[in-house]
């Protein structure tokens, strides 16, 4: 049984957003990870705020002025990952979306709530004062940290736990929100809080600002977009490693590029060196290896963890050298 | 000051009920067809919470039959179709979204019962493995996971026909990929696997005829 809380309906958005700002109140699109994090009493609420009445408001998937698309952040995941236009356009997000979780989530789970996830690390999980629930420290530093990152850890060493989030990166895409203050965008490479700058917070989302929907610029359409998600099973597991990889090709020629990872920090990691690695070049074996290194160039692992450099780098070199050959 | 729920509790106070939600929804709704300075009113009036531990009314449509179900906020579509409406075949495995053994459907579409609200489920068909039943006879999908062994000890077999159910409502003629992927989110100990395959793979042909 979960511990107790309130529930309301809102059929407005303002009252959505302004119910939101109140006391312990926590949003519910899905609900399969606040329902998770409520089990496992990783916070508690006093009142969760439902969208379900706001669904048919926030889930359309409609095309945009600039040949892009707007994605409703009530959309179901398992919907964007079967959408044509998604699939056709923009790939690494319907693969993306396709590797999330199980089937049933898929179902439940929704674009907006899937970049607000909570994060997996087990000590967070687990019964353990640590620095993002408020305690001092990070216990993955000295303890089971094979799962944890190896790229941009600062006091708290999670990983972000989106598969889709990475691909939104890689294709540029902006976040549409709706505040009390009104409402504002937001690059998809903003919208994570790196533990630098607060520990606590997984996005830089402020109270009462809830994910309304999700643009993909069409500037980003149709180019060679690819993601792929290793995982110690194959199915319905967190990524070990995940690559959202995005080229403007000119034949093997890459005018320019996103390279962004999952599994590999705690936000959505933006490999920027190795996309100056890839830049300007063909997509040559020496390139290719280049471009992987550089990614992991400053990868500064725990001490389980080593193995997910060689696993980033091959599966890099992977999804360029599948690039090549198309 | 008093609490919550003895606000709710009595008849002086304010009505927190899921009733008292709809009828003012209802009156809101009223008001809209008569029109004028009312309905303006109406529309900006604000819905109440339900109240923490307090019961309210929920509707929920079950296997294709109304019921009127007290509910407190917090309760899965598990705990209400398990305590309340007696109907076990949903099973509680690891309440927390990962086994699959209360996979039920909502409009056709497998959910795990346990990551949803009962309140949550308003307005939806639900459907349990009983609602698949005709009187006592299994259906074609339910008969051949008996053919085909598609268990061992059965704990997750309930869980495991309704996965099965939404994916050959949706895609009557699936793949053995499909297949192995609509049933991903639904784990086995026994290690069946092999055999629940088979079991809606034959499923398939038994009901295209």
């Amino acid at each position: 049984m979960l511990p107790a809380f309130a529930y309301i309906r809102p059929t407005r958005l303002q009252d959505v957003v302004a119910r939101l700002n109140q006391g312990d109140a926590q949003l519910h699109a899905g609900g399969t990870d606040l329902l998770g994090c409520l089990h496992d009493g990783v916070f508690t609420t006093d009142m969760v705020i439902s969208l379900g009445a706001l669904e048919s408001d926030l889930n359309a998937i409609r095309q945009t002025e600039d040949g892009g698309l707007e994605l409703g952040a009530m959309a179901r995941v398992a919907r964007i990952a079967e959408d044509a236009t998604i699939r056709q356009r923009y790939p690494a997000l319907a693969q993306a979306a396709a590797s999330v979780a199980s089937p049933q989530l898929r179902n439940q789970g929704t674009l907006g709530g899937n970049l607000c996830q909570k994060p997996r690390c087990w000590y967070y999980r687990g019964d353990f004062a640590c620095l993002r629930k408020g305690g001092f420290k990070c216990f993955a530093v000295n303890g089971e940290n094979q799962y944890h990152c190896i790229l941009g850890g600062t006091d708290c060493f999670i990983v972000h736990p989106s598969d889709i989030a990475p691909a939104l990166v890689a294709l540029d895409a902006e976040i549409k929100t709706a505040s009390p203050q009104g409402g504002r965008r937001i690059a998809a490479s903003d919208l994570h809080m790196p533990p630098s700058e607060d520990p606590r917070r997984e996005t830089r989302l402020k109270d009462g600002e809830v994910i309304v929907s999700i643009r993909l610029p069409g500037a980003m359409a149709n180019r060679y977009s690819r993601y792929r998600k290793v995982r110690a099973r194959q199915a319905w597991d967190f990524a070990l490693a995940g690559c959202a990889l995005n080229l403007d090709l000119d034949g093997d020629q890459v005018r320019d590029c996103r390279i962004a990872l999952a599994g590999a920090a705690p936000v959505p990691w933006r490999a920027q060196a190795a996309e100056q690695a890839l830049k300007g070049q063909t997509l040559t074996a020496a390139t290719i290896r280049n471009t992987a290194q550089a990614a992991m160039a400053d990868a500064d692992p725990m001490s389980q963890n080593g193995y997910k450099v060689a696993l980033f780098e091959g599966l890099i070199a992977e999804m360029l050298e599948q690039a090549a050959a198309t | 000051m008093t609490s919550r729920k003895t606000e709710h509790e009595t008849p002086a106070g304010p009505d927190l009920s899921r009733r008292g939600f709809i009828k003012s929804w209802g009156a809101g709704a009223v008001a809209v067809t008569v029109g004028g300075g009312y309905q303006a009113q109406a529309a900006e009036a604000e819905e109440q919470p339900l109240a923490a531990e307090a019961l309210s009314r929920v509707e929920l449509d079950v296997n294709g039959r109304p019921h009127s179900v007290l509910a407190e906020p917090r309760w899965s579509l598990l705990h209400v179709l398990r305590e309340e409406l007696g109907l076990t075949g949903c099973k509680p495995g690891c309440e927390r979204g990962e086994c699959g053994a209360c996979t039920v459907l909502l409009d056709d579409v497998p959910h795990y019962a346990c990551q949803v609200l009962a309140v949550e489920a308003e307005g939806r068909r639900i459907e349990t493995v009983e609602g698949l039943l005709d009187g006592e006879t299994l259906s074609a999908l339910q008969a051949q996971f008996v053919k085909e062994d598609g268990l061992q000890c059965g704990y997750c077999t309930p869980g495991q026909v309704m996965a099965a159910e939404g994916l050959l409502r949706r895609n009557p003629d699936p793949s053995p990929d499909e297949i192995r992927s609509a049933m991903s989110g639904n784990l086995c100990r026994c290690g069946a696997y092999a055999h629940i395959f088979n079991a809606v793979a034959a499923a398939a042909k038994v009901r295209k005829g």
